[in-house]
């Protein structure tokens, strides 16, 4: 066992970890942050998706040792700070962006990361970011109107309900 | 995943000592490692990895005017920053997905060979030179079949040179379940001729097609390849497709890098 110390959601985590320990079970069974969702566990679905120093990956793909000493990211730090949703969680919820909410905390991860580097993506770079975010309810169009809603674009020509 | 000791070196002599010890494997992204871990079709008693390495990040440009890729960049880095030579930062922007390239690193890419993967078909497709921490490797001598290469055991890929072509391209028609290629060509015209390279049909792993090579050496236009085929013989049939059909897919991919470059 070794320990590790990482920054998550802005707070101070710590504990002792294997060699194997993925950052997924670092994040769920030791911190009990269970928003990060284990969908696949085999690196294809994205519901595990959270950031590390800014960058957005496959908890599920990565040691929790690799992440000693970063900065992580988790869907529990997403809602603002007096607890409302953030724009684009609002926007998931008034554009019916989910439906049994699996994939979600890894959409919103994604889309997240996405709208960092481009603030005002069309929706093919909506769709062509997604490419690694499976969810097996909403057909993904609700999922792309709630991200292009979230950078301020009109999203009334997308793709119907 | 059998448990394994983590151990992450700064510099690549710390990292091939610790590679020295029994068992000792390389970790780069862990796009593949780590999926082959939990199926437990690996088990090494320590992982090596290679993300603290400083030297061994990074895109920069070679004396001799080649794109030099670190070893443990990310397929990211490399779409963001090896615009010296378009057609390899395009081919790295379409491995996978967005989480997937901001792990997973050319070294791991190469050192894995898969026999569908992207970088495979721009590394040979380019001439590139593959460089280790003991030894220098062209690409023709360096792939040796399906997840066969030249590299020997606990030596690591520091480097990747790419000699910039005059036009390159790379198409590939994507298998939708996994994000590789079903078939992918790497087309680059160079002044001293064309090479063409094809991963995910052949069962050798990525190949290059000489007939095609000579054919647009001679005239660099899609038409030039008209009339040449490979035969699917010996190309990989699966459930996505039979090998006559990969075979076909390798003429039609060829001709619309031709088109594009
Ligand atoms: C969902 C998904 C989709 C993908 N789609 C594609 C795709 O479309 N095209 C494609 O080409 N690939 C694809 N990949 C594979 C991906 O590109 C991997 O990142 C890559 O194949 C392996 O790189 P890595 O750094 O993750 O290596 P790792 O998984 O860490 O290691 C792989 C192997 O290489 C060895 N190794 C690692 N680094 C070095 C080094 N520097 N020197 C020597 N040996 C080393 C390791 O010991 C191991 O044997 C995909 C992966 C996933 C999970
Ligand atoms: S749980 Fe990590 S990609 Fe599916
Ligand atoms: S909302 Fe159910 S998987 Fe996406």
């Amino acid at each position: 066992m070794t320990q590790v110390s990482m920054t998550v959601n802005g707070k101070a985590a710590s504990g002792q970890v294997e060699g194997r320990t993925l950052l997924s079970s670092f994040l769920r069974d030791e911190l009990k942050l269970t928003g990060t969702h284990v969908g696949c566990d085999t690196s294809q679905c994205g519901a595990c998706v959270v950031h590390v120093d800014g960058i957005a990956v496959k908890s599920c793909t990565m040691l929790a040792a690799e992440a000693d000493g970063a900065d992580v990211s988790t869907i529990e730090g997403q809602a603002n700070a007096d607890g409302s949703l953030n724009v684009i969680q609002q926007a998931f919820q008034d554009h019916h962006g989910l439906q049994c909410g699996f994939c979600t905390p890894g959409m919103v991860m994604s889309a997240a990361a996405l709208l960092k580097d481009n603030p005002k993506p069309s929706e093919q770079e909506v769709r062509d970011y997604l490419e690694g975010n499976i969810c097996r309810c909403t057909g993904y169009h609700n999922i792309v109107k709630a991200i292009m809603a979230a950078s301020g674009q009109d999203v009334g020509a997308i793709a119907a309900e | 995943m059998y448990n394994f000791d983590f151990e992450k070196p700064e510099s690549v002599a710390d990292a091939i000592a610790a590679l020295q010890g029994e068992e000792a494997q390389a970790l780069g992204g862990g796009q593949t490692l780590i999926p082959t871990l939990k199926q437990r079709l690996a088990s090494p008693s320590t992982l090596v990895s290679l993300k603290g390495i400083a030297e061994m990040q990074g895109v920069c440009m070679g004396d001799d005017g080649s794109v030099c890729i670190g070893g443990a960049t990310n397929h990211a880095t490399v779409a963001a920053e090896a615009g010296a030579y378009p057609a390899l930062a395009d081919t790295a922007a379409h491995i996978g997905d967005p989480a997937v390239r901001n792990r997973g690193t050319i070294g791991g890419s190469l050192a894995n060979n898969d026999p569908s993967a992207c970088y495979p078909a721009a590394a040979l497709g380019s001439g590139a030179t593959i460089v280790t921490n003991a030894r220098q490797i062209a690409a023709d001598d360096y792939f040796q079949g399906m997840f066969t290469t030249a590299l020997d055991e606990g030596e690591i890929i520091t480097e990747v040179r790419f000699p910039v072509p005059e036009k390159a391209n790379y198409q590939k028609f994507v298998q939708p379940a996994s994000r590789f290629a079903l078939v992918g060509v790497y087309v680059a015209k160079y002044a001293d001729g064309v090479r063409v390279a094809i991963t995910g049909a052949s069962n050798d792993g990525v190949f290059r097609w000489a007939e095609a090579e000579a054919a647009l050496s001679a005239n660099f236009s899609a038409s030039a390849l008209d009339g040449l085929s490979l035969s699917g013989d010996d190309m990989i049939s699966d459930l996505h497709g039979t090998g006559e059909y990969r075979a076909h897919l390798c003429a039609v991919m060829t001709k619309r890098a031709v088109a594009a470059a």
